[in-house]
This record gives structure tokens, sequence and C-alpha cells, in this order.
């Protein structure tokens, strides 16, 4: 597309300069003529620059479907140039009448943690450094007291006796500390309920970061590594595809998958069945019978976020 | 205008000239900035992995630097008011001096945020017209407003003031005072708006706390004057200028007072903290006491404590205060204290815990220290460089000759 503009302006220079020298066919007014198709055309490659292209990116509120189709193109060939994977990037939308849920049973979570991988796998998580979206937390039972428990537990079997699990992750919050904080709103709540980062447009000040009470937000320390089978080549925009260095990300409930109907990898991978998915705005969906029939509990409700994450016992 | 660019060739002339010390002390400054400027190019380069923070800690030095350094532009308001409320003419001296300091301090503030940031190439990003601001909700957002307003009076008021000084002119008062009284105003709406960033997170407990944004204009009234105290020290010294005495009487006055109104709010925080006991004064414990191993904190905060009092003793001591080398050693130990009070004393708490309850121990490494380091040379360099072409228009060496443009 933009090489066409290019050529494009390339052409109407050189017509420019025809036109010139059969005007007063002086050699003076033909190096004049030939310096602008110079500049001209640094301008037009210099603009063809992968470095000017992504400094020159506009919000992903301001992008065009043009636009985008453009920039999925330069991610798909960036990721393969550097993992000789093939990925697809897409942008599925929102779907109507639809708000994003989660409840968890944690009379059946047992802390296996396989979640925890299944996201990894799922969304493109480096090994190193370290990113998990899903933290579960080992408590004493009796305690709610977080700073008593601990998220690095090591065990060969799980449960432990005497001790709880509590899986934390986003809880997609209907009033989330994170998008207020972001000085540039490269974050914002999606009309499913979902908090999404335009990775392209995030500063990385980590603000959101120190705003969120769950500890969801992680950053890009460094350039993320993944080796290359490990990649997932399903990859939304705004969800799950390699992320830059120097940026925010976080749980986005997988929404490349779950706006297409299919479940969270989180969901998918518990083997207890302690996780619970489905439409907060759909009175028969399971989520909706839980929160109204069960003992159910929201996690540091007393800060008002309002999360669409709840726990129960059952 | 070409007496304009006149006037900036005599300024440069009058920052290259120099005796051998001065060549030693700029070349010293400028080593210090250098190696400060590659490690600011491998935090962009490799990515801020290379720093000690973490997910957990993700702020580490470099926000604490730059809380710090509001404070000091913000108190040069201190240095304002007796020049132009009280309208006292040793203290309109000292104006574009004491400005100086306030827009380098900026500038400084402005390197650590910018060097703190996973990607400064997006800076942009913040700018109106080209990018995009989340006002009202965003307390960065306001902070970055505030700032670039003061970034501009900051600037304006001492390069207007010097101008017309060079031409041998009487500044126009209707063109300094209002930008004056308002940096008066823009002193406190800084500083309050960057303690507001950090009271208004629930997440964190131990910001969120509305005595924050006093305790960050006090503990400012406190460091700052310590830091332009020293600084008209040394000016007195080396620079060939005579600050009046009853400027160093002032601020070691203001220090007599705000310092122990300082300690004060430390004490009710400490109370308030300390006594309730609840889960959420975790943060507190970590800062005063440690949290199992992690006892670095404490060490820090006690140190600064101490220095606190025995700076107090000596400025309440009249005999002490008056020996001008107790005085500075006791601005010195401010300089320092405040430093760990509302710096990493301030910062790192906030994130330790973590929501989930995980502590870990953030020590800056050698790549933050010495961009720090740098940023503070760059911050001296700039400072001596703009101080001797003051202190040349102001003591008249450097003035529009007759014969020139």
């Amino acid at each position: 597309m933009k090489k066409d503009e290019a050529s494009c302006a390339g052409a109407r220079v050189e017509k420019l300069v025809e036109l010139r020298l059969s005007k007063d066919g002086s050699r003076r007014s033909f190096l004049k003529s030939a310096l602008a198709a110079a500049v001209t055309g640094t301008v037009a490659s210099g603009c063809d620059h992968p470095f000017v292209k992504d400094l020159l990116q506009k919000h992903y509120k301001e992008l065009s479907d043009e636009d985008k189709k453009e920039l999925f193109q330069r991610i798909e060939q960036r990721t393969h140039a550097w993992s000789g994977v093939r990925v697809k990037v897409s942008d599925p939308q929102p779907l109507d009448g639809v708000h994003w849920g989660y409840a968890l049973n944690l009379n059946h979570c047992n802390g296996n943690r396989r979640c925890v991988e299944a996201c990894a796998r799922e969304n493109n998580l480096p090994n190193d450094p370290e990113i998990r979206y899903i933290r579960v937390v080992e408590a004493d039972n009796g305690s709610q007291h977080l700073e008593h428990g601990t998220v690095n537990y090591d065990r060969e079997q799980v449960p432990e006796p005497g001790k709880y699990y509590l899986p934390v992750q986003c809880h997609q919050c209907r009033n989330p500390p994170c998008v207020k904080a972001c000085p540039t709103k490269a974050t914002w709540q999606e009309p499913d309920g979902i908090v999404v980062v335009d990775y392209d447009w995030c500063i990385g000040c980590r603000y959101c970061q120190a705003a969120c009470p769950y500890h969801a937000r992680r950053f890009n320390w460094t350039v993320p590594s993944i080796e290359p089978d490990r990649i997932n080549p399903d990859q939304g925009y705004l969800s799950n595809r390699i992320r830059p260095v120097g940026v925010i990300e976080k749980c986005t409930f997988c929404l490349h998958r779950v706006r297409r109907g299919r479940y969270p990898a989180c969901f998918e991978a518990c083997p207890t069945g302690a996780r619970k998915f489905g439409n907060l705005a759909d009175p028969s969906s399971e989520v909706r019978q839980i929160i109204a029939s069960k003992r159910v509990w929201i996690l540091k409700e007393d800060l008002g976020t309002d999360p669409r994450f709840f726990y129960f016992y059952a | 205008m070409i007496r304009y660019l006149q006037y900036l060739k005599s300024c440069a002339g009058c920052v290259l000239r120099g005796g051998r010390n001065y060549y030693l002390w700029m070349g010293g400054l400028f080593v210090l900035t250098f190696l400060g400027g590659i490690s600011w190019y491998h935090h962009i380069a490799d990515g801020l992995g290379i720093t000690n923070m973490s997910n957990q800690v993700s702020w580490g030095i470099g926000i604490a630097n730059f809380v710090y350094f509001v404070g000091v532009a913000a108190s040069v308001a201190l240095l304002i008011v007796p020049a132009y409320i009280y309208r006292i003419e040793e203290f309109k001296a000292v104006v574009v001096l004491a400005e100086i300091i306030a827009v380098i301090s900026v500038v400084m503030c402005l390197s650590f945020i910018i060097s703190d940031l996973g990607r400064p190439d997006r800076l942009l990003h913040l700018s109106p017209g080209l990018g995009v601001i989340n006002l009202p909700s965003s307390h960065l957002a306001w902070d970055v407003m505030v700032f670039s307003v003061q970034l501009v009076l900051s600037l304006y008021i001492p390069a207007y003031l010097l101008y017309k000084r060079y031409l041998g002119q009487a500044p126009n008062l209707a063109f300094v005072l209002p930008p004056v009284m308002l940096s008066m105003l823009w002193a406190v709406i800084i500083h309050t708006v960057t303690a507001f960033l950090l009271s208004a997170l629930k997440s964190r407990d131990f910001w969120n706390t509305g005595l924050l944004a006093p305790r960050f204009l006090v503990s400012a009234a406190v460091s700052g004057p310590a830091i332009i105290l020293l600084c008209f020290a040394a000016i007195n010294r080396y620079g060939g200028m005579r600050i009046a005495d009853r400027v160093f009487d002032y601020l070691a006055h203001v220090l007599r007072v705000m310092l122990p109104v300082n300690l004060f709010l430390l004490g009710c925080e400490v109370f308030t903290e300390l006594h309730s006991g609840t889960a959420v004064t975790e943060s507190a414990r970590y800062l005063f006491f440690g949290l199992g191993e992690h006892t670095l904190l404490p060490k820090f905060i006690w140190t600064a404590i101490v220095f606190d009092v025995v700076a107090l003793v000596i400025l309440l001591v009249p005999r002490w205060r008056q020996q001008p080398r107790l005085l500075y050693a006791s601005c010195a130990l401010l300089v320092f204290s405040i430093w760990v009070e509302k710096g990493m004393g301030l910062v790192l708490p906030g994130f330790t815990p973590s929501p989930l309850g995980e502590v870990v121990e953030y020590v800056p490494n050698a790549s933050e220290i010495v961009l720090t380091i740098g940023i503070l040379a760059a911050g001296a360099l700039l400072f001596t460089a703009a101080a001797k072409v003051t202190i040349a228009v102001q003591t008249g060496r450097l003035r529009l000759q007759e014969g020139d443009a």
C-alpha cells in the first residue's frame, strides 16, 4: 500500500522534472528539480522505514480498517522474520449484549496451577523473564491475610493439608483503577467488559500497575523471549499477540477466543471444574445462576472496583 | 534579535571561560553525565530489565528522585515570597538564582521520569494534539500538564530578568509580577498533584492517606531550603558574588520552623499506622522494622530520623547554628534524610508487600545508580553554568556594551 504511494510520489516528481525541463531547459532549474526529487524520495522512503511507521502509528481507536490490515500484516511479517512462524493477527470485536464474567469455586480449586501454564501457552507469555497472568495464592485455612500466604509454593502434591488456594487474575473491574490511571488512554474497557491494552500506544510508565489492587498487570522488562515452537499463531491484536518491550500487558479473558464462542484457556485447562465462565448479561447463564444461588464473595470488595470476577463455595 | 544572539554569544563565552578549578569541576561533572548517558542508552536499548525493578516493585530510585526534586522545585517559592510579597531587596537579587534551581530541578525530574519510561520513544503520545491525554481522570496526565506549565514559568522568569539586566534596563513589572505570583501558586500545585498521584491509589494503603500532600509540602520546605542554602554558600565561596547574610538567616529560619512540623507529621503517620496494627499497615512495618529477612529499609529510615534530630538540635541552638560549618552540615544531613523519607522510604513501602502479599526487596543496581549520578551531575553542570552567567550579569560584568550590535 505505502509502497505504491511512494512510487506514485516518485512518478509525480519525475513528471515535474520533465515539465521543468520542457519549460526552460536551463541546467540550474533541472538541478533544483533533481534536488527536490531526491528530498521527496528520501522522505517517502523514510516514511516506509519500520521505525518511522511505528513512531507515526495511531491509537487503536483511530485506526481505520485499512490501517489495521496493513498493521496486522506488518506484525505477522515481523514475527515470521525472527521466528519463522506464520501467525495470524486478528481483531475480533465485542459481541452485542455480552458482559463476560468469571466465577471460581474455591472448594474445588486445589492449587494445581494448570490454568497458569495453559494461560502462558495461549497468550504467548515468555518464560525468561517469566510473565504469568494468573497467580495462585496458597494460604492457611482460617485466614484471608494474603501477606501470610505465598504464591511461590513448590509442592510435589497439591493440595497441601491445612491450606487453601486462591487464584487471582485480572478481575475486569467495572470501575477499573488502572484505566483511570493511564495518562494516554492506552488501556480501556471494551463494551463486553474486558479491559485491554494497546501495546503500541502504551508508554510504559507503569502507573496502571501501581493502581491495580489485584496485581494483575505485567510489564515487559526486556524484549519478550519466546521459543518459536511455543508461539500460538492465533493472535488477537488486543490480547495475545507477542508484546513489544517496555509495555504493560494483562489477562484479557482470552478475548480472541471468547469473542469467537470458545472458552478462555484457563477455563479449559482446569481439571477440577472450579472455573465457571459466561455471560453476566444473560440471566440463564451458569455464572449468573451461581451468583444468585451460591455463597459468593469478591476479593477486596471494600475498594469499590466492582469486579467481574467472583469467588464462591459449592 | 541580533542583540539577543549577541547576548547568547556572550553567555556562552562566559560559560566556556574559567580558571583551572572551574574546568576540572565542569570536566568531572561532564564525565559523570556522560557515564549516566551511557547507562541511559542501555536502559533504552536493552529494556528496563537491566534495572532491579520488578513486577512487584515496579517503581524504584527514578521515581523516588522524581518525587524528591519536585519538592526542591516547589520550595523555591519560599524565596519568592520575601522578594515579591515583602519586597526585600536582598532577596530580589537571589530570585534569579532560586528560579534557576527550580528550572534545573524540573529538568532533572523530567529526566528521571523519561528514563523510567518503558517506551520513551512514545513520549509524544502525551502531548496535546499529537497524542491522547487521559484528562480529567489520570493524575499522571495532570502531573504532565502542571509540569509543562512549571517548566515554562521557571524558564521564562529568570530568562526575562537576566536579559533585562544585561541590557541595563529595569524589568517591566507587568511582565514579571503575574508569572511570579503564578509560580508561587504553581509550586503548591505541582507538589500537591504529585502527592495526589500517589495518595489517590486505593491499591496502595501506604500512600492512600490525606496526610501525603501536606507532608510533601512540608518536607519540601525542609529539603528545598537545605539545598538552596548549600548552593548559595557555594556561590559565596566560589562564585564571586556576595549573597546577603539575611538570605541565609531566612533559610535557616524556615528550616527551624518546618523541620519540627515535618517530624510531627511523620510522627502522626507512624502513630496511626503502627498503633492500629491492622493488616494494611504491613508496609509501614516494613519501612520501620522490616519484614522477615528484609531489613534494609529500616536502617535507612532510622538513620534519616537520627539525622533529622541532629540537624534540628543544631538549628535550635543559636550558638551552633551561627557557625556556618555546623549550619551547612545540618543542611547536608537534611538533604539526605528527606531523600530517604520522601524518596525511597516513600516509594518502596508502597509496593511492599505487593497487593497479593509478596515481599520483594528492591535495591537499585549499578546501572540505576550510575544513571542517577549522571542526572544529578547534569543538574550540577547546568546549575554551575547558569549560575556563572547569572552572577556575571547580576554583578554587571556581563553587560551590553556601547559598541555591541
